[in-house]
């Protein structure tokens, strides 16, 4: 280093001294903490949620989205925190949801009609703050509508939630938050399972015998996106699998 | 033992400034009676001076440039009362109710809270003050020489005990409120001052006076005593205010709405109070055609005509009145009365404010009155009924549900202490599977079913077309036979391969899923299939 440069930084580093300690120096970004989801396969493979960022899940109608919605949700409420759900198409099950462990007290549930809405109502529940996770749900919204929301939104969004505990979820059938997402998920179902229950078993001319019961679904999840060296935890690959049970093992079909 | 007076001078002039502060300083003057025959019967300080007395005609007082000329409300003057009975209780739980303009305080050990006698007079003045009441304090050992003093004296007054009738000497008889007999035989004696009377001997003042003249010559020395009338603490807090014109617009009206919040707010404050609700009352003008107003007989169910009537219950107590502003402006903006408004009555439900502690390991909660406007927001851009927490009803009928108000849970700090055991659940939970979640299809989607042998095989809905692979059911519910609205379906849960998209280049269109389990219904009243919902 030339004594000409040496010289420069002492003068802007002295310049700078009442508003920034070392000018020079490269800051790295604090590391983010990451919450569980409530599925492990789900955690491992993406080292959970991370806070104060901006979370996509995406994939197909059936793909299991809601389902790694609901158990975020459930993990989130369980731990006393306070959640808030904005549905773009009003499609929130509140049994379901309780039945997988959502404390419904805990979530303020925003019912829309359009896409338009949720982003608004979304907008301002982001600036209210406090709230432990903000889900967008645009699941059932048409892909070409969810498209036009303009990128700066997202970008709002990030920044809105940057360095606050809040974690971020969207729920899309197609990723369009781009790089403005720390971490993104694509989910498609696999095999599904059906289980026939006993004393049914025999020969039947119905083309599905009766007495069937779904008993659950492979769901395969892929990393599409994810900072993860800003994460605090280690992540094993960019591809996993997990197993949803049927509603049946909480008491939905068969023990009515 | 020490008593306070508190003394509001010009009253029914300081009750109407009160509720316009606009008016504060300026030329003013107040007329009663009936119309032909208006008279002022108070005038301000700086109305005197430009030659405005009282009695005279309300026809000679508008011949003043710069005179501001407004009638006696007697509604003004029962709020006015109300705050300085709350200044009053702010300070003191013994009070009494002397007047209307006038109140009285034991002072007896409020010495280590207040400090001095001088220092709680300041608090009182200081308190009245934020309340728009500019009041005169005296604090004597007996409670009538407080009286007379208040009402004598300007400003605060500490007389201390024994020198009573030297303080009291300068005021005019007029002071001790003798009855007019006695008034014009006192003049006519030539006593005009409180120190004239004491100088007479009591006993011959007995002879002409009676036993009047026995109490003057008391009262003139500061040497009679009684006990206090203890007034009951009332807890109702209400600010209304008659509008010369009525007010069509939000904003003016919030205007005024600001004014009787921060008016509401301070009388809160006063008593360390909050409002857990607000309840909005305004008198509406007629319509000339008498016309029925349809938004308000939508919006509301108790809706009276020419009446608008709103309440806004708040989650935790509170008296910012530029947060309750906001509200209340949402509000009206969500369902705005449906004519001018003539007259604006504002009431809170008092209730103590909500003391929390925070930690450094409790999760971060929205802040209640910042949710409550965030709430009001996006109600305001969903609609009311469409923003709360879920709340599951104890019935079998599908999709069953209600909406409720949300707010932050108040267990949930004390959960947090638990959170060791939860996070044990958690784990345990994680253990298992997860559970598959349901997509609910509001309102349910018609459907085309093709069925063998009683079961379905191929489905249309929506567009897509798919053959089924999987099924269970049926799965038949009914109830409610007994109500207007009874339901008998037979639920099949489905999974379906749907046939291919005609146009799977086309990225406008709707993406169409490859398959799926989806639960579809027959219903049995209404003889349709229809989609209830999809697992996702």
């Amino acid at each position: 280093m030339s004594s000409k440069t040496s010289a420069l930084r002492l003068q802007v580093e002295s310049s700078l001294a009442a508003r920034v300690a070392s000018p020079f120096q490269y800051r790295g970004r604090p590391a983010v903490e990451a919450v569980p989801t409530g599925v492990p396969p789900v955690d491992l493979l993406t080292g959970g949620l991370p806070r104060g960022s901006l979370t996509e899940i995406y994939g197909p109608p059936c793909s299991g989205r809601t389902s790694l919605l609901i158990s975020a949700l459930a993990s989130r409420t369980a731990a006393a925190e306070v959640c808030a759900l904005v549905d773009a198409r009003d499609a929130f099950d509140p049994r379901s949801a309780e039945a997988a462990g959502v404390k419904l007290e805990q979530l303020l549930w925003v019912r829309c009609r359009n896409v338009d809405q949720a982003i608004r109502s979304t907008d301002l529940l982001i600036q209210g703050g406090g709230f432990g996770l903000i889900a967008l749900d645009l699941g059932d919204a048409p892909p070409n509508l969810v498209r036009y929301v303009p990128l700066q939104v997202w970008f709002r969004f990030r920044r809105a939630v940057e360095h606050t505990p809040t974690i971020f979820l969207v729920l899309e059938q197609e990723s369009n938050a781009k790089t403005c997402a720390s971490l993104v998920l694509g989910l498609h179902a696999q095999e599904t399972q059906w289980l026939r229950t006993a004393g049914n078993a025999g020969e039947s001319s119905a083309p599905h015998p009766p007495g069937h019961l779904l008993d659950g679904w492979e769901i395969h999840a892929e990393t599409i996106r994810s900072h993860c060296a800003r994460l605090e935890c280690d992540v094993a690959d960019s591809k996993g699998a997990f197993w949803l049970s049927g509603m049946w093992n909480w008491g939905g079909r068969g023990q009515r | 033992m020490a008593f306070a007076s508190i003394f509001v001078p010009n009253f029914p002039l300081q009750a109407v400034v009160r509720s316009e502060p606009a008016l504060r300083g300026r030329p003013l003057a107040l007329i009663a009676g009936n119309p032909p025959l208006c008279s002022v019967i108070a005038v301000s300080e700086k109305t005197a001076h430009i030659g405005v007395g009282i009695g005279m005609t309300k026809t000679d007082a508008e011949q003043f440039a710069g005179l501001e000329i407004r009638p006696r409300s007697p509604a003004q003057e029962k709020t006015a009362h109300a705050v300085l009975l709350d200044v009053g209780w702010s300070v003191s739980p013994r009070m009494e109710d002397t007047a209307p303009d006038t109140i009285v305080l034991d002072l007896s050990g409020l010495e280590s809270l207040f400090g001095s006698e001088n220092d709680i007079g300041a608090r009182l003045v200081e308190r009245s003050s934020a309340c728009g009441l500019a009041v005169n304090v005296a604090i004597a050992s007996n409670i009538d020489t407080a009286l007379i003093a208040a009402r004598g004296f300007d400003g605060i007054s500490v007389i201390p005990s024994g020198e009573e009738s030297q303080y009291l000497g300068c005021l005019p008889v007029r002071a001790l409120s003798p009855s007019d007999e006695t008034s014009e035989t006192l003049n006519r004696w030539g006593v005009a001052t409180c120190a004239d009377l004491t100088r007479l001997p009591v006993l011959d003042l007995s002879e002409r006076l009676g036993q009047e003249g026995v109490r003057l010559h008391e009262l003139a020395r500061g040497a009679l005593s009684r006990s206090l009338v203890i007034a009951e603490p009332v807890h109702s807090f209400e600010e209304e205010m008659e509008l010369e014109d009525a007010v069509e617009e939000l904003d003016p009206l919030s205007f005024l709405l600001g004014r009787l919040l921060d008016q509401l707010c301070a009388r809160l404050a006063a008593r360390s109070l909050g409002a857990a609700a607000i309840r909005v009352r305004c008198e509406l003008q007629p319509s000339p055609e008498k016309a029925v107003d349809i938004r308000a007989s939508v919006f509301s169910e108790k809706e009276r005509p020419g009446l608008y009537e709103r309440e806004m219950q708040l989650p935790v107590p509170a008296r910012d009145s530029k947060m309750l502003l906001k509200l209340l402006r949402l509000r009206l903006q969500l369902n705005p009365p449906g004519a001018p408004i003539q007259k604006i009555a504002l009431a809170a439900e008092a209730a103590r404010p909500r003391a929390a502690q925070g930690g450094f390991f409790v999760p971060a909660f929205p802040d209640p009155e910042k949710l409550e406007i965030t709430i009001a927001r996006i109600a305001h851009v969903v609609g009311e009924g469409n923003v709360g927490s879920p709340s599951l009803m104890d019935t079998y009928r599908p999709d069953s549900f209600q909406m409720r108000r949300f707010s932050t849970p108040q267990e949930a700090v004390e959960t947090t202490s638990r959170r060791s055991s939860a996070r044990s659940a958690g784990k345990q939970r994680a253990d298992s599977k997860a559970l598959t979640s349901f997509r609910v299809f509001r309102p349910a989607v018609p459907a085309q079913l093709e069925l063998r042998a009683g079961c379905p095989t191929r489905v249309a809905f929506q567009g897509l077309r798919g053959e089924v692979t999987a099924a269970s059911g049926p799965w038949r519910t009914s109830g409610d036979w007994w109500r207007e609205d009874p339901w008998q379906q037979d639920e099949w849960d489905l999974e379906i391969q749907f046939h291919a998209s005609p146009e799977p280049h086309d990225r406008s269109a709707k993406a169409s899923p490859k398959s799926g389990i989806y639960r579809f219904y027959y219903d049995s009243l209404r003889r349709g299939w229809f989609v209830r919902g999809a697992y996702d």
